[in-house]
């Protein structure tokens, strides 16, 4: 079996690699909310549907031992870093093989062999962890860094700016990046924020800061080497701002009825698909006809995947009175 | 062995566990320059640097989440909070966000942190600054909580938390900081224990941090032969010994400093009541604070906390009675 390290690794200099990576998140997160409708997940589901650029431009340029702080939408994220879409989709289904050994859920994946921090429910909560985690890096001055990835609703919340604060005065090696798909739950961004351009926050702490094209791996990569270039030789936090969009409701079963018509309609037209399609095209690293195999594939793939899952075992009761304390001669 | 204060005991164990390992860290607001609003870290900050040892913004979320992350990554921070109500606004990081790390992560991360904070009444700093609050703790699974008595359970408990695994909160009633006492270096505690502080056969008092002196000096005043067992670990707290200790006595009062309701002698009660019923001479009862706010007038403020002439009449009464005392405020006709 290929390992979360083993997948990660593949996606280095491999432009290729990386559009299949998307072509997967793309396909399981579809797989994801038919199973959910179809009532085979429990609980709740937060799809990161048109946001794998992002992702992906992430995962290809930091390495496997630099360590990531996401939140709840936490499937692509967890793909992109390594995670196989059965462990991520058995976690999602609760099962005993998930990576979290199904006690987790679609909000909580977590893998530390490719630097995937327990995934947090909680808005904002990622950041003064990451900032943390930085810091320990710092203490024991290894080249490692720490990367917080979040929604453009946790630029409102306390723990973004005292995260921001602490991780500018101290000059930490940590990378906050917002990912701002326009959608705070179901409020539009300027219901909630009197700013268009959130990465200008960091002006407050005299942090570098900048906005890209979250829509675009490369743009992507290139924002974020210049800030792991920063952090990696001592020059503290950066602020990236990723603009993007979420192509579905926040969760659930969220039809997004609150958007104005036709904005999914012209945001699709920067589908990420398409554009890494377009430039992997051009550069005749790709067919069309081989895309489209590629895609079939996947899907079968995927969906022997869902099938074996869902005859997965379900965890033992012992499970969930499991890995709370430390072991110790002392009875809890 | 040497004889110190309860605030010096505590910047004792830091140092010996800060010169063993050098993956602790220690930060919080004005720790290190100011060597501590209650000086309870002189000399850390020149002793072990800058890089070990930092100042914070005023920023309980971010700086406790910053441990937490640092925890996980191999570091074993330690924290102060200067008021335990300041972590009200960093409650996240610690009951949402430690306390899950070990569970989601299937144990391939855990958050050994120790989280230090002063507690208590009787200081004149109202409301707002004199709850003890280690109820907000008890019930969340994956933390442990642990308040001392003494120099010497300051320094033995510290020490113990910090080698702890597990994200460790530590409450130091503040009332205590200036007092002396003897402290053996050689002790470091065991979490989970808990202390006889006094041997007796009549009855069993549980109390925990300043209470227990408050008890002790009750059992002294009221001249009955008491075992006070001074529980130094709420979770986990240590059953064993209770329950031995009301199996040989056949009664028991838990003295409290936190209000009525909710408090964490209700699970003490509860547990022995269930396990020894037909062994007691008399109903097991608690002897808390009122449900109320800690008032600031000095008068009113001295009589929040049980006291130790309250604590010998309610010990009296049951002795006597062979059934449950009631409070002060219902006695004196104040309050229901």
């Amino acid at each position: 079996m290929t390992t979360s390290l083993e997948r990660r690794n593949s996606l280095y200099g491999n432009d290729l690699a990386c559009y299949e990576r998307m072509v997967e998140i793309r396909e399981f997160e579809k797989i994801t909310n038919a199973l959910f409708a179809e009532g085979s997940i429990r609980g709740t589901t937060h799809l990161a549907v048109g946001q794998e650029a992002l992702t992906l431009g992430i995962s290809s340029t930091l390495k496997p031992n630099d360590v990531v702080a996401a939140t709840y939408r936490s499937h692509a994220i967890g793909l992109a870093l390594g995670l196989s879409p059965e462990s991520v989709l058995a976690e999602i289904m609760g099962k005993a093989t998930g990576c979290c050994g199904g006690v987790g859920g679609s909000m909580h994946l977590c893998d530390t062999t490719v630097g995937l921090l327990p995934t947090s429910a909680i808005i904002g909560a990622g950041i003064p962890v990451a900032a943390g985690a930085a810091l320990a890096f710092q203490v024991q001055k290894t080249d490692q860094i720490a990367l917080a990835l979040f929604g453009d609703g946790a630029t409102n919340i306390g723990a973004f700016h005292e995260g921001l604060n602490l991780a500018a005065i101290w000059k930490l090696p940590v990378i906050f990046i917002c990912d701002n798909n326009v959608y705070g739950e179901y409020s539009r961004i300027e219901k909630t924020t009197p700013i268009e351009d959130l990465h200008i926050r960091a002006e407050s702490y005299a942090m570098p800061h900048m906005s890209l094209d979250g829509m675009d791996i490369h743009a992507v990569r290139s924002g974020l080497t210049d800030a792991i270039n920063r952090a990696r030789t001592g020059g503290g936090p950066t602020l990236i701002e990723a603009k993007t969009y979420r192509f579905s409701g926040h969760s659930r079963a969220d039809q997004a009825l609150y958007r104005p018509e036709g904005e999914l309609k012209e945001w699709q037209k920067k589908d990420p698909l398409l554009v890494t399609e377009k430039d992997l095209i051009k550069r005749n690293l790709i067919t069309r006809n081989e895309i489209e195999s590629m895609k079939e594939n996947m899907v079968s793939e995927l969906t022997a995947v869902a099938k074996k899952v869902a005859n997965d075992p379900e965890p033992e009761l012992s499970a969930m009175f499991s890995n709370i304390w430390t072991p110790s001669k002392v009875a809890i | 062995m040497a004889t110190m204060r309860f605030r010096q005991a505590i910047v004792a164990a830091l140092a010996d566990e800060m010169r063993l390992d050098s993956r602790i860290i220690f930060f919080g607001e004005d720790v290190a320059e100011a060597e501590g609003p209650f000086k309870t870290s002189e000399g850390i900050l020149k002793e072990f640097g800058p890089e070990r040892v930092r100042d914070t913004p005023i920023s309980e979320m971010g700086f406790t989440g910053a441990a937490v992350g640092a925890a996980m990554m191999g570091l074993r921070p330690v924290i102060e909070i200067m008021f335990i109500e300041f972590l009200g606004v960093a409650l996240d990081q610690i009951v949402t966000e430690a306390a899950k790390t070990r569970y989601l992560s299937q144990g391939s991360l855990s958050v050994p942190m120790t989280i230090r904070a002063s507690v208590g009444s009787g200081l004149g700093f109202g409301c707002q600054h004199s709850q003890t609050l280690e109820h907000w703790f008890a019930s969340t699974p994956g933390l442990k909580v642990l308040m001392p008595s003494n120099a010497q359970s300051a320094y033995s408990l510290l020490r113990a938390a910090i080698r702890d695994p597990d994200p460790v909160i530590v409450l130091e009633p503040r009332i205590l900081y200036a007092e002396r006492g003897d402290v053996d270096y050689g002790i470091i505690a065991e979490i989970g224990k808990a202390q006889m502080r006094a041997t007796g056969d009549e009855i069993t008092i549980v109390a925990l941090g300043q209470m227990v002196n408050v008890a002790e000096e009750a059992i002294k005043n009221s001249g009955v032969s008491a075992d006070l067992v001074d529980l130094q670990t709420i979770i986990p707290w240590d059953r064993e010994t209770v329950l031995n200790s009301v199996k040989k006595t056949s009664r028991l009062i838990v003295v409290e400093e936190a209000p009525l309701s909710g408090g964490w002698g209700s699970e003490i009660v509860a547990y022995v009541t269930s396990q020894l019923f037909s062994a007691l001479k008399s109903p097991p009862f608690r002897i808390t604070a009122p449900d109320v706010p800690i008032p600031f007038n000095g008068g009113l403020e001295s009589r929040y906390a049980p006291t130790a002439s309250d604590v010998t009449r309610q010990i009296l009464h049951a002795l006597k009675n062979q059934d449950v005392p009631q409070p002060w405020w219902v006695v004196e006709g104040i309050a229901g």
